[in-house]
């Protein structure tokens, strides 16, 4: 493994620190919506590298779901507040 | 010469999304999260895809590559509007300095009807005919 994909490999590491943080504090639900739909985007990213550094192309199809299910989960929680979940929290 | 495109693709994508991630902490309300996460998230993913696209060079790999691309472009404005379409209704508080929002004096969150602003009394009273559009 070469040591910028190492390198890149350490920053994504740290977005997804800093997602969680986010994830962490939020102060409503929808900021929470918006740091998981940028957890699963920096997973994706993740997901490609990895497949890269270790030569195995079947991963991709991983990152595919990957990308599949944040958007359902993201198209879900709207709708979920706006049929009148909790308004604040 | 693929070695260093590849590496400088995934360097630069890696780059984006720690932006996106930095955005994302430190910007004060939901839209201007929002603004940072969904186009720098994206871009890095795709910068990323393209590297993978370079690395692996066989056909399946390629089209799969850019399958990833083109969906994560399409849903990420989708699934951004949704989410800012429901904080607005939520009621989720905007920067405290912000100058202008053009929806709240036209818009009415109880029974989420629009005004253009432009209504004439006569329109407002007439009732619907058989030529209108339910």
């Amino acid at each position: 493994m070469s040591p910028l994909i190492l390198l890149s490999l350490v920053l994504m590491a740290l977005a997804l620190c800093l997602t969680f943080v986010r994830l962490f504090r939020g102060p409503s639900l929808p900021d929470r919506v918006v740091a998981l739909e940028l957890f699963s985007s920096i997973l994706v990213g993740i997901i490609g590298v990895v497949a890269i550094a270790t030569d195995v192309a079947s991963l991709l199809d991983v990152a595919i779901v990957m990308a599949l299910m944040a958007f359902m989960a993201a198209i879900g929680f709207a709708r979920f507040l706006e049929r009148g979940g909790p308004r604040d929290d | 010469m693929t070695e260093i495109l590849k590496e400088g693709l995934i360097l630069i994508g890696a780059l984006f999304m720690l932006l996106a991630a930095l955005g994302l902490v430190r910007l004060p309300d939901l839209l201007t999260r929002m603004h940072a996460t969904t186009k720098a998230a994206t871009l890095g993913a795709t910068l990323i895809m393209l590297a993978v696209a370079i690395h692996f060079a066989q056909v399946a790999v390629v089209a799969r590559a850019f399958g990833v691309i083109l969906f994560i472009m399409m849903t990420a404005p989708v699934a951004a509007h949704v989410i800012g379409r429901a904080g607005y209704f939520v009621g989720s508080r905007l920067w405290e300095g912000t100058l202008k929002d053009e929806l709240r004096p036209n818009y009415d969150p109880l029974t989420h009807e629009l005004k253009s602003g432009l209504e004439t009394e006569s329109n407002a009273r007439r009732e619907p005919g058989e030529s209108d559009a339910s």
